[in-house]
């Protein structure tokens, strides 16, 4: 494969395609009759789904970006068309080139008023999201962030259902308001570092004081945290949910909440590394992850719309993803990075079932279904299967991602990890209730006596994504090989210099948020000792001592050697980093 | 398939007292393991690929009966008169076959162990590597020990007799090939549960087997009742498995491993200091456990699970799933011995299960509700057995349990079944049931009656029964700690004891009870009902004869040297003990270093031998009193019994209330909390701001708004007034 993928110079030309294909598509269906666009905007999203596919055997996990390409666009101020791929972004473009071409086909019987208009939004909207994910000049990021924002804007509020404006508005201003917070913030760094270049590495390279951290870090994490959405900025995603049509529902879950979360781990952790560790800051975030879990899990449960239930569990999916890049460790990094891959193949599905029961039924409240199972056993089939991956059940990707986030959260804030675990008991409380009252039951309503079983079409639609809940959860291993180097080279960045942090550590703040969320305070105290014993000698404690006795072969002379204990020969790897 | 040996598991604690010396360097070298494992793979693999195969068959006929029902017609119009169709003709060979399969599978490995004198487990694999990042690597593979053997064989070869039942039990059901797909996916996550090589694998197949009792509960899911049961069966799993995850993250967290050779290995060293964290990584495993054995305060799904299918019953909420609870107690014994706290709450939380289920099932009505009960205060049995470290006794009972317990519940099927067919054809609206329906089946089953009685004989501990040895041995255990030299709560192992004997009386009364309604005594059966009922066909009935005699000699397995006089030397001497040591005697060796040897007497004195004629001849004795007294009883069907309950018998009708009271304390408070969250913070508050500042920057505009009025002699106004602004901040000091 890799043979075959060299002899079309393929690291030459993909990463271009990504971005430039949806637009060729874009253009091409905008100059075509309305009648051939689904058409041409299936051939091409498969086109560059199947091209796309080729970077699972080109990509060498590795720290860095591959396939890097860079040339000056706005030369006045520096700013690159550049763009590059590691291992992070490797999934999320994965993910949006395999969602693009599903959505269009899932569109077919939908959407049947302008359909020029919406193929060609949702091909831009690939287009953005591909930059979104391979932009390596900051500036360029943001072109692409708010690049996305209009395509979807437009789809909720045309195609979408009785309350569109309103949650279209709602949308654009909740995420608008965020992105320009962030705006502020990259002109700012972008000054201070004077190199007079947008790139990646200039940002990198920029010396910031903690103070100035700080408040880059809040303007930064108001746009990702709106776009996951964190716990309380979270209530647009309902609304946009519920109004937006199914295309919109997939695409938003699927891939556009991941930017905030990717805006997490490729800004927000390597670029404010003091900030990031400030036991404030990392108590603050984790509370909120941790809120968003167990909050939105409960408002899930009591939702009598099927499509709202889904959104809020998709906070609750991004709490996980929260709390696992913020537990700062190799496992909750990855773990979070896999919740992200699987949310959005588990609720991407999830919308798409939905869709077909509203094409069928038009409507989406949970007592209107009951007992479709009898008459639609494969649709029922696979809706369990989904809700399973989206609940974690072991076997399926959800567990995957889950397991890891909540273990490397342990690693580090076991008393958090405590709470943010009953998220496992939460999701079977708000899931089970949905599938009984759809698929069991009596089939008491004479409407869905004639409920139609999957269309070839739908079947089509959904085979891709039920094969990759099971395919992820039974085999992650490769998907985790290649996330590896890339998810460690940033907590190498969070950790270039965690000397800073402990000036920050004040007494008195654990207490002071003790009265704000219970818990936390403990959280806190862990924090600041860890991150005091990071710098000072090795405290006798026990718990050191005997860390280092059980690892004496490993370089446990940094006093770091308490949590995150090796296993040695994991892999054939070396033997990784320790972490405070 | 690669297989290799692994360094034993249990070594390390082979000098318990330089707990913090030992570690891997100081291991006595021990033989390498001689035995290669027949294809190990192969035996879980077999229930996979059968569940695939029916699984396609039930698609392909699902598909065909909703087009009926969309059509207009019921289920039930996928008529079998006209010759069964494929997809309920291939699943009879597929669903019992592959199970057949895998357990002779399982006897060759079996007999290769069993001649291979192995003292450390046999790690088979890794087949792929699951989980990996720079810190943690979960590999499939299997976990080949004696153990793990006896759970295979016991998995597999009751599973078999059970997939054969069903095959008649279910003959005429319209879900036949999804029955048997759910079936064989339950064996396949059963034996990932019991072989898996750590936490991680066993945790999957813990969620697997969950979500196999999820489906067969609810299989006739058009039932609203039945399928609330499976959803309230997984939610109540759910919070046992956040106890089992958190004991995973615990001791990755201290051991940095999560398979069992290196946890094991690791324990010692990693808690030696630190009490306090192994008891808490125990105590989680031990919600785990509660949640998926149905022990109190986590019980209550086991007896709505009776909504399944009977063989469902017999299988995964009698003899294999419930279960694991106690196995992966036994599998973690040398964890639970490092914690005698934990080990105390387990013999705790056993033995209150045991009274409490017993005493409940003393006033049921349904057939299949007693039993569930009675599962339940079996399964607080084994507990208790594995709270006192008396691990053998534990798997002991396990074993005999999934036998008399598994025919007890086919039996009952086999009841339920003839009465269903009775009912149907007369027409009869009567719960099947409901023993009040019943009595006087005797004459008309002699079989079923026959079966039955041999299995309730052993469950009340009649000598020579299996239950006798397996259950005198879990009291023998709980009175002998009482006496242990070391242990600090002796006095609370007294207390087990009395507990335990008193329940093991209880459970002779119920069964006997439920025997003589069923059975015995005056036909509630009306004359048409009665010429339909008879016993099963031999598809049904063969199962039930090789539990049978499983049931009588199955108490071999382990009989104690002083019993042995009981069955003429005619048995090995404590065969299971022996087996079972390499596993158990880590657990065992830091025990009697903390506690010292357990006493050779109860705690009022005697000898085992002496207690157990005593209590065979207690359990006679209230089997026949109560034979006697209830068979002369006059019992009214249930259409009939409108009595109403007071006092002590409506609390047993109502289950000592615990439904109520979970409605009370959890569901209805979290659905409360629920809305509230929904309807007021969501709703108002958050919304609140967001609109708050949505009329703010609305007002604003509004405001800025009315200087653009239009008139250029406003504007002007205003021009003139900011020109004076600025000359006034600029000339003015």
């Amino acid at each position: 494969m890799t043979s075959l993928l060299a002899s079309v110079a393929y690291e030459t030309w993909i990463l271009h395609f990504l971005v430039l294909g949806p637009v060729a598509g874009m253009i091409h269906v905008l100059a075509s009759p309305a009648e051939r666009a689904k058409r041409i905007a299936l051939g091409w999203s498969v086109a560059v789904f199947a091209a796309s596919t080729g970077l699972w055997w080109a990509f060498e996990p590795g720290a860095g970006f591959a396939f890097r390409f860079a040339t000056p666009w706005i030369s006045l101020w520096g700013v690159e068309y550049a763009l590059g791929l590691d291992g992070i972004s490797l999934f999320m473009v994965l993910l949006s080139t395999l969602t693009t071409p599903v959505v269009v086909l899932a569109s077919f019987r939908y959407v049947a008023t302008r359909q020029k208009a919406f193929y060609a939004l949702v091909m831009l909207l690939a287009a953005g999201v591909s930059g979104v994910f391979l932009a390596t000049d900051v500036f360029l990021f943001y072109v692409f962030f708010e690049l996305t924002l209009v395509p979807m804007y437009f789809i909720v509020g045309i195609w979408g259902g009785e309350r569109r404006i309103y949650a279209a508005v709602k949308f654009f201003l909740y995420t608008a308001l965020g992105s320009l917070l962030m705006l502020v913030a990259i002109l700012y760094v972008y000054f201070s570092a004077g190199t007079g270049s947008f790139s990646y590495e200039a940002f990198l390279a920029a010396d910031l004081t903690l103070t100035e951290q700080l408040w880059l870090f809040a303007a930064f994490a108001a746009a990702f945290a709106i776009k996951v959405p964190v716990f309380p900025l979270h209530t647009w995603l309902p609304d946009a949910h519920v109004e937006a049509p199914t295309p919109g529902s997939v695409v938003l879950a699927a891939v556009l909440l991941k930017i905030g979360a990717y805006g997490f781990l490729r800004f927000l952790l390597p670029l404010f590394p003091d900030a990031v560790q400030h036991p404030a800051v990392t108590a603050t975030m984790l509370a909120l992850g941790t809120a968003g879990i167990v909050y939105a899990a409960w408002v899930a449960a009591v939702q009598p719309d099927a499509k709202k239930l889904v959104a809020y569990t998709s906070v609750a999916h991004m709490g996980f993803v929260v709390v696992g890049v913020f537990a700062l460790t190799v496992n909750g990094l990855q773990g979070g990075l896999m919740v992200m891959l699987s949310h959005g193949v588990s609720t991407g599905a999830l919308f798409l079932l939905l869709g077909m029961m509203y094409e069928r039924r038009h409507t989406r409240r949970i007592e209107d279904f009951g007992g479709l199972a009898r008459v639609a056993p494969l649709f029922s089939t696979a809706f369990v299967i989904t809700a399973l991956a989206s609940i974690g059940l072991p076997g399926t990707s959800g567990f995957v991602g889950e397991f890891l986030a909540l273990l490397g959260l342990f690693e580090r804030h076991p008393v958090v990890a405590a709470v943010a675990a009953t998220g496992v008991i939460f999701a079977a409380y708000y899931m089970l209730p949905m599938v009984q009252k759809i698929l069991f039951n009596e089939l008491d309503k004479p409407e869905n006596r004639s409920f139609p079983d999957l269309s070839r079409r739908e079947a089509v639609v959904l085979a891709p994504l039920v094969a990759l809940m099971i395919w992820v959860g039974v085999h992650p291993a490769p998907f985790l090989e290649r996330m590896g180097p890339s998810v460690e080279a940033v907590l190498e960045q969070v950790d270039r210099d965690a000397g800073v942090l402990l000036e920050a550590v004040e007494p008195g703040v654990g207490a002071a948020l003790e009265q704000v969320e219970p818990g936390t305070g403990a959280v806190l105290e862990q924090v600041s000792q860890s991150a005091i014993g990071a710098v000072s000698p090795p405290p006798a404690s026990d718990d050191i001592a005997r860390a280092a006795e059980r690892d004496a072969t490993a370089t446990g002379n940094t006093g770091q050697a308490s949590r995150g204990a090796a296993e040695p020969g994991a892999g054939g790897r070396e033997t990784p980093e320790r972490r405070p | 398939m690669p297989s290799s040996s692994s360094s034993g598991a249990t070594a390390p604690f082979a000098d318990p007292a330089s707990s913090a010396l030992s570690e891997a360097a100081a291991l006595p070298v021990q033989q390498a393991a001689v035995w290669e494992p027949f294809l190990p793979w192969m035996v879980v693999l077999l229930p996979l690929l059968g569940f695939v195969a029916n699984g396609l068959l039930a698609l392909v006929s699902a598909t065909r009966s909703a087009a009926a029902v969309r059509a207009g017609g019921t289920e039930d119009s996928l008529s079998l008169d006209g010759g069964r169709p494929r997809t309920h003709r291939w699943p009879t060979y597929i669903g019992p076959g592959v199970m057949i399969a895998a357990f002779l599978l399982a006897i060759v490995n079996f007999a290769g162990m069993l001649g291979a004198d192995l003292h450390e487990p046999v790690v088979a694999g890794p087949y792929w590597t699951w989980l990996a990042t720079s810190s943690l690597r979960i590999d499939v593979a299997l976990h080949l020990d004696q153990l793990s053997m006896i759970m295979m064989l016991v998995v597999t070869g009751v599973g078999s007799l059970i997939h054969v039942f069903s095959v008649g039990y279910m003959r005429d059901d319209p879900g036949y090939p999804r029955y048997f797909a759910y079936l064989n996916l339950f064996v396949f996550f059963m034996l990932v549960l019991v072989l898996g090589a750590g936490y991680p694998l066993m945790f999957v197949g813990w969620e697997g087997v969950g979500l196999c009792s999820y489906l067969l509960i609810g299989y006739w899911f058009a039932d609203r009742e039945k399928a609330d049961a499976g959803k309230k069966a997984f939610i109540v799993n759910r919070i046992g498995d956040f106890g089992f995850l958190l004991a995973m993250f615990l001791l990755f967290d201290n051991i940095g491993a999560l398979d069992f050779v290196s946890v094991f290995e690791g324990a010692e060293a990693a808690f030696s200091d630190n009490r306090a964290l192994v008891t808490t990584a125990t105590l989680l495993f031990m919600l785990g456990a509660a949640g998926k054995s149905a022990q109190v305060p986590l019980h209550v799904w086991l007896p709505d699970a009776m909504a399944g299918p009977t063989p469902v019953s017999a299988l995964i909420h009698a003899a294999t799933m419930v279960t694991a609870g106690v196995y992966v107690i036994a599998r973690s014994s040398a964890l639970f011995a490092l914690a005698p706290a934990s080990q105390a709450v387990v013999a705790g939380i056993g033995a209150l299960t045991a009274l409490l289920a017993a005493t409940i099932a003393l006033r049921q009505y349904d057939i299949k509700k007693v039993l569930a009960y009675s599962t339940v205060s079996q399964l607080g049995f084994m507990f208790l057995a594995a709270g006192v470290g008396a691990y053998t006794a534990a798997v002991f009972h396990l074993v005999t349990h999934a036998f008399f317990k598994a025919l007890l519940f086919l039996g009952a099927g086999a009841v339920i079944h003839s009465l269903h067919h009775a009912f149907h054809e007369t027409g009869s609206k009567a719960d099947a049931q409901d023993m009040r329906n019943m009595g006087g089946l005797r004459a008309k089953m002699p079989v079923t009656w026959a079966v039955m009685g041999i299995a309730t004989l052993a469950i009340a501990g009649v000598w020579p029964l299996a239950g006798f040895f397996s259950k005198d041995e879990i009291i023998w255990y709980a009175g002998a700690w009482a006496g242990a030299p070391g242990n600090a709560n002796g006095s609370w192992y007294v207390v087990f004891w009395v507990v335990a004997l008193a329940t093991a009386l209880l459970t002779a009364f119920y069964m006997t009870r439920l025997m003589v309604m069923t059975f015995h005594g005056r036909s509630r059966l009306g004359d048409a009902e009665q010429r339909h009922v008879h016993d099963s066909p031999w598809v049904m009935r063969a199962p039930l004869i090789v539990l049978a005699v499983l049931s009588v000699a199955g108490g071999l397995l382990n009989v104690p040297e002083s019993l042995r006089v009981l069955v003429f030397g005619a048995a090995p001497f404590e065969w299971l003990h022996h087996w079972l040591e390499p596993v158990t005697h880590a657990a065992a060796e830091i025990q009697v270093a903390g506690m010292g040897e357990a006493a050779h007497q109860s705690p009022v004195g005697g000898g085992e031998l002496t207690w157990a004629l005593i209590s065979t001849v207690a359990a006679l004795a209230v089997v026949g009193g109560a034979f006697a007294v209830l068979r002369k009883r006059l019992y009214r069907t249930a259409a009939e019994d409108a009595d109403p309950r007071t006092g002590l018998a409506l609390a047993l009708e109502r289950k000592w209330y615990f439904d109520e009271a979970y409605d009370r304390a959890v569901v209805r408070p979290v659905l409360a909390l629920s809305r509230w969250c929904w309807k007021i913070v969501d709703g108002i508050v958050i919304d609140g701001f967001v609109n708050l500042a949505a009329a703010l920057a609305r007002l604003a505009g509004w405001t800025t708004s009315l200087f653009h009025t239009g008139q250029v002699n406003t504007y002007a106004f205003v021009l003139a007034l900011g020109v004076l602004a600025v000359l006034g901040a600029v000339y003015l000091p």
